[in-house]
């Protein structure tokens, strides 16, 4: 029996649901490479951070600034060079080398920091020949003053002015911390969104207690984090127009077959190839395909959205009540 | 091809047609010269072609001689191949010199003239450089401003390939080499017409080659080598020839018309002066102001000096002329006169004895020096060598410009007299170093030069710290050509760029009526009037001046500036000085910063555009009231308690009033008073560290990384706490067998440079609040006065008994008097702390031979120096040679130490008898290898003077003389410390031959190597300790070389103590090398990791970087100490663990390393690649050493054993 394992994300046909999601791993080339060769179906590439390019352009200026007409025998430190690459100039050119060596999708990841930086930089991937946008949108609101209304308005805009200058599809990354969920996804529809990445993961700074410091630390994930993703796509699929994908904590094949379950469109992995190397991904489309064969599924279409709130028989069991469930059931045990 | 106007300095001037010019360009910097240099280098590094189409091949060389051997031996081969330099450089290259005329080879040198180091050394303007190669057989040419330094350049390349004679082309180093002036360019047309393809092919077909063999550099013999020599004259007798004729071919080309000897004034003027060079065109000015006035005075401007063409100067000089003054830029001690005086004798003597003469009489003649290391050359100053010549019986051999009131040969001269005209905008900026100002002056004088028809003219004078520094730009802007190469002193718009400046600097005293004075102030326009000082008040009315004012910092910071006010300031002035209408002001900077930043990025743009637009909403015109209401007078520069010297020498130069310091108050061999700089309080911390007594561990961390020796601690008797100020802090010692004393951790507020490195080094945390340290930042001004008690308490503290504490412990070693301190160097240096703990160390008995560069800078610029005494007087000696001679210099001292301490051993084994056997031979086996013992030692020497005075006394019997010479040299039997101290671009690259050859003498001396992995001092050129993947100048592209292993080829010498050190990663190993260095009988280096302004980030993470470059493997700790090999052991001990962390997390928080990865990410990417493989491969070879095991112990040869 032939598996059908195509999928359609963002208007896209992907030959599997797994793809590469976003992360440091796709600023090299040659990993982009092994990736296709190892059946990634689409590519995210790493994020180009507005704030990042603001940064370094500072530094330099700055260093390169500082240390000028301090002695009349230094009138400055460093050679003055032609250019600087600053800007989102590398990156683009990263895009475009990408988009010339692989077959399958490339889609561009942005962070931008203000309404123009994302509207302009989105334009930018869509020239340098993108054929989707991820706004990977990685805002922390630590504002007193700024309410949950405000952060949210802000997501709808920014989806919506970037809707409105590209033409290519346009996807939206985000982290699950919001009061409702469900009318966020719903709003975010209606700016235009085309599809809903669920969710990013934030930086959890951890303390080192001899230094008395706080350390920026992102561990990588495990198939434990997969729980909060299921449970929003099942939650959200076929409510919604945008496609959904899940990113974080799909490690297995059996994490894929549920998250495709659920109702994603795409299942990315970064974690897990970190850890096992690129060609692990042959492996878990491999097991994909045993895991169908012996379960008698034809295709990825005829699994997706099975076990999300509009087709499991239990609907319930995504909701509060499953929480109490849970708990009854371990103080059974006990 | 149409010729444009570009406003550049002298040196870009002169690196623009030499580079065109050009194949082969062999470089080493040296002030002023290093900026030729480093264009060449970038330009050739961009891939800019010459006139020919092909890239110049650009090589640095590791000194000056192996630049002109380098250019010989291009030469010699067949390419144009040029160089440039200045000053000692110049000297260095003088037998190459005489040996590239001998062999009649054509180049051009361009150099940046300079004085030479003699009884001091200045990198400042003169013609003593020039001057000491005029008998190499070069054709001389000098240019006077900077249109004709491009102009000259190419007209010297034309005539040196026709003339076979090498030329020299010269301009007044820091005058001309870095005054900004709009100039029209060459094109590539002009120089290829002016320099004929059959003169460039006969060139290459003299060359060396194997296809058609000769032999050039043969050694002659008494029988023709005279004859030989005289084989050239005929080319010289050319030479003025060819030159007129290439001026006159240029003339025919551009239009601007050269001479030879280039007369100007009244055609039948009776007074003259000669002279050449940049002075040439303030007297041309002056000419000009009293020709008008119907004076019959005029110049001969020299611009041929050698060959010197005597029939032509005479005839350019008028026929009735009869007094003539020639100046000279320069100083012959001894001679019969100055050497263009010389010439000028000499060609009217010639031409009076053959018949010859033009003249009715003989013109009377004086000569007369000026103008030594820039100093000032004014109309007022022309005009009195005038007036000189117009009195009976003239100076002759006058000096000018100074009070030389010694042997009374200066001339006096009116200081109101000038000739600055209203048609000329004058303004002066006073901006601090590194704020931005002088590259916004540049800016601006780019704008007007190359957007307006207007003149524009740009100098900047920078005081000589390179840490708060204070810069002037003197800024000239009008419809006429300006001569004016000296300072504004009538300006119509002044500008002060930092606040604080006006309690010390009396700037007003330059403007002139009417004009408009520009105030960067935290106060607004209704509250500044207040806090001005009366002087400024009393000026500001009593001159009329316009006043407004800007919260420069308060816009940079709301437009994401940060600190830097340049685009701020140059906005006012733009807004309110008139020179351009605003709208268009306004554009021209937008589009400049467009220019000048766009490549950093745009976000950098977007800020700077934002300062520009929001400064106009911020500047406030002040109205000023009708009375004076201030009562605040400016500070004294230096405090009352001074010693007078300090008061009335050092305090004028410090006040900026040097000039008017007669010859009488200036040592006359050089030798200055150690420990003045404490009394120069310069205030340039924002903010100080404040001590938190009750945090504090007292583990000494911060006074041991503290730069400039401003934070201190003591212990001692708490009795001595009578009559403490209020404020004062005192907490018990923590120290296991002083509890019972006080401790106190004390800051200098007015010396601390607020670099921030203390409160990094400090390892303790509040554990309520981490943030806050045992240390930690306070605005200055608020404490400035009670700190300033406080700190003066403190220095009244008695010392404490330092044989007592360990000189292994930095907890100890805290307590230890430093005698270093309050250098100049740059805030957060990585330098200074090393020095300074060497002094705390050894310093009441160490020597110092110190190479030039940035500690000779730091430690020895005037007006105030760093090295200091002890209660008893005692403290390093300190002195500077040269760059390239340093170790062999210092290995003399110890010659010489050594050598008195051998005569005097023999001279108290002589007089044991009479001194007492028991003193003598005490002295004589003296265990000095503790500090116990030395002092022992000094007192026992203390005792043989008081024996050996009292034999004197009572009769020597004929030995009078001996005992004499025994007490002269008595102090040589006390254990002395000879530390040769530099940086890398010496012991690296200039300086390493000699190094080599000291270390392998196997005498006893410490060799300090502060390394920063490239020239610091002239600007961050790259070194061979600069490591691969690293940009430097002189290595746009990055070093694509690994950094030499200094340390191991010392080690590979068996009799040297090596150690590699970072003070950051570890004070403890730090401070066991020094002991051991100096414990070491023999040769020792350290080579110091020192964090460095010229690396590209916050110098207050030096320490914390210096971590990373040991963890990274990039620095590898270790010390190889040849003692343990007398005993059987592994001299090689590594002092770190093997590589924990990428290469890449240590350099890539360094802009020298990313600016890199952002222009040619694929070379930075390879050169990463290659340099962690350098780490890995190192890291290999050192750990198979500190494995191996001892050798046994007789088969070692260990000299320092000994």
């Amino acid at each position: 029996m032939s598996i059908d394992l195509t999928t359609g994300y963002l208007g896209l046909k992907l030959r599997t649901p797994l793809a590469a999601s976003s992360s440091p791993f796709c600023k090299d080339l040659s990993n982009i490479l092994r990736l296709e060769d190892a059946g990634a179906s689409a590519i995210v590439l790493h994020s180009l951070f507005e704030e990042q390019i603001q940064v370094e352009s500072g530094e330099l200026d700055r260093f390169l600034t500082e240390s000028s007409d301090s002695s009349g025998e230094a009138m400055s430190y460093f050679p003055e060079m032609v250019s600087y690459n600053l800007g989102p100039e590398p990156y683009l050119n990263h895009l475009r080398k990408a988009k010339e060596s692989v077959d399958v999708p490339v889609i561009g990841s942005l962070n931008g920091v203000s309404t123009g930086g994302w509207i302009r930089y989105a334009q930018m991937m869509e020239q340098a020949g993108a054929d989707a946008i991820e706004l990977n949108i990685y805002y922390m609101p630590t504002d007193l003053a700024m309410t949950s209304q405000q952060v949210e308005e802000m997501y709808f805009d920014l989806v919506s002015h970037v809707k409105a200058s590209v033409r290519i599809p346009v996807a939206v990354k985000l982290g699950p911390f919001f009061t409702s969920f469900a009318h966020l996804a719903t709003r975010l529809d209606a700016a235009g969104a085309d599809a809903i990445v669920l969710f990013n993961r934030f930086y959890q700074p951890d303390f080192d207690l001899e230094a008395l410091e706080v350390v920026p630390n992102l561990v990588l994930s495990d198939s434990h984090e997969l729980r909060l993703r299921l449970h929003w796509t099942a939650l959200l699929y076929n409510r919604i127009r945008p496609d959904i994908a899940i990113t974080g904590g799909v490690h297995t094949a059996e994490d894929v077959v549920k998250g495709v379950m659920a109702g994603a469109r795409s299942t990315m992995m970064t974690s897990a190839l970190l850890r096992h190397g690129i060609k692990y991904l042959e492996k878990v489309e491999e097991n994909l395909i045993e895991w169908m064969e012996e379960h008698e599924y034809e295709s990825i279409r005829q699994m997706r959205g099975s076990m999300s709130v509009q087709s499991v028989a239990e609907p319930a069991a995504f909701e509060r009540a499953n929480y109490m469930k849970v708990l009854s059931s371990y103080s059974l045990k006990a | 091809m149409p010729r444009i106007k570009v406003t550049l300095d002298g040196n870009e001037a002169a690196a623009y047609v030499a580079h065109k010019t050009n194949e082969v360009i062999a470089i080493y910097p040296i002030t002023p010269s290093s900026n030729m240099g480093e264009w060449s280098d970038q330009w050739s590094a961009e891939g800019k072609p010459n006139i020919w189409g092909s890239i110049p091949s650009v090589i640095e060389m590791q000194s000056e001689g192996g630049a002109a051997g380098a250019v010989h031996g291009a030469l010699q081969a067949g390419c144009l191949t040029t160089t440039f330099t200045s000053s000692q450089g110049l000297l260095l290259m003088i037998p190459n010199m005489y040996k590239i005329s001998g062999e009649l080879t054509s180049t051009v040198f361009h150099v940046a003239a300079r004085s030479i180091a003699s009884q001091g050394l200045s990198i400042f303007g003169d013609h003593q450089d020039v001057m000491s190669v005029r008998a190499t057989g070069w054709a001389m040419l000098a240019s006077n401003s900077v249109q004709e330094v491009m102009d000259l350049a190419l007209i010297a390349q034309a005539a040196t390939l026709e003339a076979r004679l090498p030329f020299i082309h010269f301009f007044d180093g820091f005058r001309t080499s870095h005054e900004v002036g709009k100039v029209e360019q060459l094109t590539v047309d002009d120089m290829k017409a002016m320099l004929p393809s059959d003169l460039i092919r006969a060139h290459r077909a003299r060359a060396l080659s194997p296809d058609a063999p000769v032999i050039r550099g043969t050694a002659q013999n008494p029988d023709v080598y005279f004859q030989g020599r005289e084989t050239v004259n005929p080319y010289y007798l050319k030479v003025p020839g060819i030159v007129q004729n290439a001026m006159d071919r240029f003339a025919g080309i551009t239009g601007r018309q050269y001479k030879l000897y280039e007369y100007e004034g009244a055609p039948d003027a009776e007074r003259v002066i000669i002279l050449m060079g940049s002075g040439a065109e303030a007297a041309h000015e002056t000419v000009e102001h009293l020709t008008a006035t119907g004076e019959k005075v005029g110049i001969l401007k020299v611009r041929l000096f050698r060959p010197f063409a005597m029939d032509l100067f005479l005839a350019a000089l008028p026929k009735t002329v009869k007094h003539i003054a020639v100046l000279d830029r320069t100083k012959e001690p001894g001679s019969a006169g100055e050497p263009l005086y010389q010439d000028v004798i000499t060609a009217l003597a010639e031409s009076f004895s053959e018949g010859t003469f033009p003249f009715a009489a003989m013109p009377r003649v004086i000569g007369g020096r000026y103008g030594l290391s820039s100093k000032e050359f004014t109309p007022a100053m022309v005009k009195s060598v005038y007036d000189e010549l117009l009195k009976a019986k003239p100076k002759n051999h006058f000096t000018l410009g100074i009070n030389e009131d010694v042997t009374h040969s200066s001339l006096e001269y009116d200081n109101a007299f000038s000739t600055e005209t209203n048609k000329t905008v004058r303004c002066l900026f006073y901006g601090l170093g590194a704020d931005g100002t002088v590259g916004a002056n540049k800016n601006s004088v780019k704008i007007i030069g190359e957007e307006t028809d207007n003149f524009a003219q740009g100098y900047f004078v920078y005081d000589s710290k390179k840490s708060g520094s204070i810069t002037v730009s003197h800024l000239r802007f009008g419809p006429s050509q300006i001569r004016s190469t000296y300072l504004i002193s009538r300006a119509n718009f002044i500008a002060c760029h930092q606040f604080s400046f006006l309690e010390r600097l009396d700037m007003l005293k330059w403007a002139d009526p009417g004009a408009t004075f520009l105030l960067n102030s935290p106060l607004g326009k209704d509250d500044i009037w207040a806090a001005l000082p009366k002087q400024v008040q009393e000026q500001i009315i009593g001159k009329g001046l316009k006043f407004y004012v800007i919260d420069a910092y308060e816009v940079a910071k709301a437009t994401g500036m940060g600190s830097r006010i340049n685009t701020v300031m140059q906005t006012c002035f733009f807004a309110i000085s008139g020179v351009l209408p605003r709208e268009e002001a306004i554009k021209q900077i937008k589009y400049s910063i467009e220019k000048t930043y766009g490549k950093r990025g745009e976000s950098v743009v977007a800020k700077n555009f934002a300062a520009v637009d929001q400064t106009l909403a911020n500047l406030q015109e002040v109205v000023i009231p009708a009375t004076v209401t201030s009562t605040q007078a400016m500070r004294p520069n230096v405090p009352a308690q001074a010693p007078d010297f300090v008061k009335n020498v050092l305090g004028a130069m410090i006040a900026g009033d040097g000039d008017s310091l007669p010859v009488s108050a200036m040592p006359d061999d050089g030798t200055y008073p150690s420990g003045t700089a404490m009394w120069e309080k310069r205030n340039i911390a924002l903010e100080i560290p404040v001590w938190d007594e009750e945090l504090c561990i007292q583990c000494g961390k911060c006074v041991l990384v503290c730069p400039h020796a401003t934070i201190r601690a003591k212990i001692y008797d708490k009795s001595a706490l009578d009559g403490m100020p209020s404020t004062f802090k005192s907490v018990p010692a923590r120290w296991k067998d002083y509890k019972e004393m006080g401790y106190t951790l004390q800051v200098a507020p007015e010396d601390c440079t607020g670099c921030s490195l203390c409160i990094e080094a400090c390892p303790v945390k509040d554990k309520t609040q981490p943030k806050r340290r045992a240390i930690n930042m306070v605005e200055q001004p608020p404490l400035r006065e009670s700190e300033a008690a406080n700190w003066d308490f403190f220095l009244k503290l008695p010392e404490f008994d330092r044989t007592k504490l360990s000189v292994n412990q930095v907890k100890d070693l805290q307590i230890f008097e430093p005698l270093f301190e309050f250098s100049g160097a740059c805030s957060g240096c990585g330098e200074t702390p090393y020095i300074k703990l060497l002094t705390q160390l050894f310093g009441d008995r160490t020597m110092i031979a110190n190479a030039t560069g940035c500690s000779s800078i730091y430690g020895a610029n005037l007006p105030t120096t760093p090295y200091t005494k002890n209660l008893e007087g005692r403290g390093p000696s300190w002195s500077n040679s040269l760059f390239e001679d340093n170790a062999e210099f210092g290995m003399g001292m110890r010659l010489a130490v050594d050598q008195q301490n051998v005569y005097a051993k023999e001279l108290l084994t002589r007089f044991a008898v009479k001194v007492g056997e028991d003193l003598a031979t005490s002295i004589l086996e003296a265990d000095q290898s503790n500090e116990a013992g030395i002092f022992a030692q000094r007192e026992r020497i203390q005792w043989l003077k008081t024996k050996v005075n009292g034999l004197l006394t009572a009769g020597a019997n004929g030995s009078g003389n001996a005992l004499r010479d025994l007490l002269a040299v008595a102090d040589a039997l006390v254990k002395k410390s000879v530390w040769i101290v530099g940086g890398d671009g010496w012991a690296y690259d200039i300086g390493y031959g000699g190094l080599d050859h000291v270390i392998a003498s196997g005498r006893n001396v410490n060799i300090l190597v502060l390394d920063t992995e490239v020239y610091s001092n002239t600007g961050g050129q790259c070194s061979k300790s600069t490591p691969r993947g690293a940009v430097a100048k002189f290595a746009a592209g990055g070093k694509p070389s690994a950094k030499k292993d200094l340390a191991m080829m010392a080690v590979a010498y068996g009799n040297c103590y090596v150690a590699r050190i970072a003070m950051g990663a570890s004070d403890m190993q730090t401070i066991k090398a020094f002991n051991e260095a100096e414990k070491w009988d023999g040769p020792s280096i350290i080579i110091a990791y020192s964090h460095c302004i010229a690396h590209g980030y916050d110098m207050k993470y030096g320490l914390e970087q210096q971590k990373l470059a040991v963890q990274s493997g990039h620095w590898p700790m270790f010390r190889y100490n040849p003692a343990l090999a007398t005993e059987g052991k592994n001299p090689f001990v590594l002092d770190c663990k093997a590589p924990s962390i990428p290469l890449e997390k240590y350099i890539y928080n360094e802009t020298r390393y990313t600016m890199l990865v952002h222009s040619k990410p694929e070379d930075a990417r390879r050169l990463l690649a290659q340099a962690q493989a350098d780490v890995m491969n190192r890291w290999r070879l050192y750990e198979q050493m500190a494995a191996m095991p001892g050798a046994p112990v007789e088969t070692q040869a260990t000299e320092g054993s000994k």
